[in-house]
């Protein structure tokens, strides 16, 4: 008899969206176990090649059936330190799921059937925290001379800290904001990954030995010369993609338009949401309007939507995307839990420009119907704006969510930085290493705006490489 | 980001200015004229830019001057020598172009004076003819007049009262000061309505003007785009694009709107905290 997948348990709507705690409560040991007993083990199985990093699915998935999740952890380890940030936030449905053998061929995205791989992810790494496992540590070893520097906190320079540090180098972490995490602390709010589960996962690079340096802007506090002059032997740079994209359309400056890192900065960062026990104040409309169709978007518009309600204003939260759903770049569960939570959706829609009142806040926003049209470089088909069929959005607060760019702090003062038309970091493909000796690069500062799961198959890549490179010194 | 000094500059008429020395050894190293760092008070505290207005190598220590107009430089205002900071980050921003531009004025308004003083201290250095202007409500107000003595060749001070100086705008001195010709440059800071005021004067003489801005900011690195400002028709990020920029592409109208987004907050959490 097929077995149905085990539906993971979830706050319900109405109740979640009134605050920031965690929406998706996780599989229990039982549910797990269920889940896992769906894996049909695959002899050839494709799940792995979907994963970033390759993680040995099908193993760790084994592990879990034998009751084994000491050792499901440690499969997950080999390749991912971070199972229980990525079980919340990597969109499996694009990844491992979607190459499960129970995904229909063809789809965009897994199907309903494919294999929970993500929440057995978050199950056991999730295990792991509560059990306190620690993977073995190289204590004295013949890397142990060396200390590497990381600039950035995010996945990236997480997950490079964390493969160095075990290998017993001495890794010294840079950040520009005052606290760890990059776009996991600023960017993700704390109901898609509670801030507890963040906080541990870096604390076991701390207990691995890892120094980090909050407040610390390379390229304005220190430059890279100068940190090789203080004796790091090495340096990994994680520095994101952290520029917001605008429209480009008239009155975007107005008050009350947001970027969204700026929207999720003062949320998610800076506790907005705990105005006035935390002091950085975000406004909240009655209308608010969310532009664009990635993550990003759906974040802002599920923090907007509960920022309403927390202040007692009826909810009217609606995400403006000038596509259609099916091409919408965010995670399939993102797009349903906004939904869920009431968060509206305007499709085949095209900002043009925004409407001010008196004292320069915005008021409405002016929008163009489109249709779908040929498809565009990205595959996706490409909307066409219909002539005179102009309409207005009433609007109080916008928040722009359509894209990022790579931070040019460090690339501005380090010219010998080899960058490609985008300012994104050029690096050897195989390596990671940069066009400076020494200098290694992964995450979104390479080749642009991707997942967690990407960037830290990216910093996997060069924390190898950086061992290599120590090796030959 | 220990406070190991402060020293209150000014406090009548509701107005208060207070300088501080902090330990900040690496950006102490760093920091040029013109650059700003960005600070937290607390751990709820949010981040605010400051202008570095000095900073000694040697001792390893900045100088801040502020002052006290919403709720974190108000709690700043509160801290006792000894106290740190929480957070303390820089420097940032572009530093200012020093180089010998021949007769340059420096136009100073308010808290604005200090942000006018390193930089009048660096041009002179480079051997330009410093004349700089200053401006005050009162007399009391008025903070730095014998450090600015000292960086400039010749000094004229302007009081909305008339209680020193003279009963003036500095924009009617800046205006005689470039009647007499051969100014090079214009570099102003203070409040917005002084620094629109000395765009519109130097416009009308076509010299050429900087301005600091005083957008609000969050991370201050480029990452949020809260001080973007629009100049000449495009739009720049004041924390990584400037803090400085030409005075006469400045939107003033658009960034005196945005400058005053949360005032019902700051109004609401300061009455909160009775302060």
């Amino acid at each position: 008899m097929k077995k149905e997948p085990v539906k993971v348990k979830e706050k319900e709507a109405a109740l979640r969206s009134k605050n920031f705690d965690e929406v998706v409560l996780g599989y229990t040991e039982q549910e797990a176990l269920f889940e896992a007993s769906r894996c049909i083990q695959c002899k050839n199985p494709a799940c792995s090649s979907g994963c970033p990093v390759g993680i040995d699915i099908k193993k760790f998935i084994f592990h879990i059936t034998q009751k084994d999740y000491k050792s499901a952890y440690f499969t997950i380890k080999e390749k991912n330190d971070f199972p229980s940030i990525c079980g919340r936030v990597c969109p499996a449905e694009y990844q491992c799921r979607k190459a499960c053998v129970f995904t229909k061929k063809g789809s965009p995205f897994a199907s309903d059937n494919a294999i929970n791989i993500h929440f057995l992810e978050r199950f056991v790494g999730d295990y792991g925290i509560k059990n306190k496992l620690e993977a073995p540590l190289e204590k004295e070893g013949k890397f142990s001379k060396f200390k590497v520097a990381v600039v950035g906190s995010g996945p990236a320079g997480l997950c490079c800290a964390g493969e160095l540090a075990r290998r017993g180098i001495k890794v010294y972490m840079f950040e520009s904001l005052h606290d760890l995490g990059g776009v996991l602390r600023y960017g993700i709010p704390p109901f898609r990954l509670p801030r507890n589960i963040l906080n541990f996962e870096i604390d076991y690079l701390k207990n691995l030995g890892v120094e980090s340096t909050p407040n610390f802007i390379v390229g304005k506090t220190k430059t890279l010369d100068e940190l090789f002059f203080e004796g790091y032997s090495s340096i990994f740079l994680g520095l994101g993609a952290g520029v917001p994209s605008f429209l480009g359309i008239n009155n975007e400056n107005l008050c009350n338009i947001y970027s969204a890192n700026e929207f999720l900065t003062r949320v998610n960062l800076m506790s907005g949401f705990k105005f006035p026990e935390y002091h950085t104040p975000v406004n909240i409309g009655k209308h608010i309007l969310i532009i664009g169709g990635g993550n990003t978007a759906m974040d802002a518009a599920r923090a907007a939507l509960r920022l309403q309600k927390m202040n007692n204003i009826a909810p009217s939260t609606t995400i403006i995307y000038r596509r259609t759903k099916v091409e919408m770049p965010a995670r399939r569960l993102e797009i349903e839990h906004a939904k869920q939570e009431g968060v509206d959706f305007q499709f085949l829609i095209q900002p043009k420009e925004f409407i001010s009142d008196e004292a320069g806040f915005v008021k409405k926003l002016v929008c163009i119907k489109c249709q779908l049209g040929e498809p565009d470089s990205s595959g996706r088909k490409r909307p066409v704006p219909i002539q005179g069929s102009d309409f207005e959005i009433d609007c109080d607060v916008a928040v722009i969510a359509v894209g990022l760019k790579a931070n040019q702090i460090l690339i501005n003062v380090t010219p010998q930085l080899k960058v490609d038309k985008y300012s994104d970091v050029v690096v050897d493909a195989g390596t990671m290493e940069t066009s400076i000796n020494g200098v290694f690069a992964g995450g979104d500062i390479v080749g642009g705006e991707g997942t967690v799961i990407e960037a830290m198959g990216m910093a996997k890549r060069a924390s190898k490489s950086i061992i290599e490179y120590l090796g030959t010194m | 980001m220990r406070i190991i000094s402060k020293k209150i500059l000014a406090d009548i008429q509701g107005t208060k200015i207070t300088s501080i020395k902090i330990e900040a050894p690496s950006i102490a190293k760093k920091a040029k004229p013109g650059q700003f760092v960005v600070l937290m008070v607390t751990e709820q505290g949010e981040r605010i830019p400051l202008t570095v207005v000095d900073a000694d190598i040697n001792s390893g220590v900045i100088t801040l001057i502020f002052q006290e107009a919403g709720f974190t430089t108000k709690i700043l205002g509160k801290l006792k020598e000894g106290d740190s900071l929480f957070a303390l980050a820089g420097p940032l921003g572009h530093p200012t172009e020093i180089k010998k531009y021949g007769k340059v004025v420096l136009v100073g308004g308010g808290v604005g004076i200090a942000e006018i003083y390193p930089v009048a201290k660096a041009l002179k250095l480079a051997g330009n003819n410093v004349i700089t202007i200053l401006g005050a409500r009162t007399k009391d107000l008025l903070i730095l007049e014998n450090e600015l003595k000292n960086a400039s060749s010749q000094i004229y001070i302007a009081t909305d009262d008339g209680s020193y100086g003279r009963k003036a705008f500095t924009t009617d001195i800046l205006k005689e000061e470039l009647g007499k010709g051969g100014v090079d440059l214009v570099y102003a800071v203070g409040p917005i309505p002084m620094m629109k005021r000395v765009s519109q004067v130097t416009a009308g003489f076509n010299v050429k003007t900087l301005v600091s801005l005083n957008a609000l900011m969050v991370d201050a690195t480029g990452m949020c785009g809260c001080c973007r400002v629009t100049v000449s028709g495009q739009t720049k990020f004041s924390c990584v694009d400037g803090p400085e920029f030409d005075a006469h592409g400045v939107d003033w109208a658009e960034l005196e709107k945005r400058n005053k987004v949360y005032l019902d907050k700051e109004k609401h959490i300061c009455n909160l905290n009775k302060i």
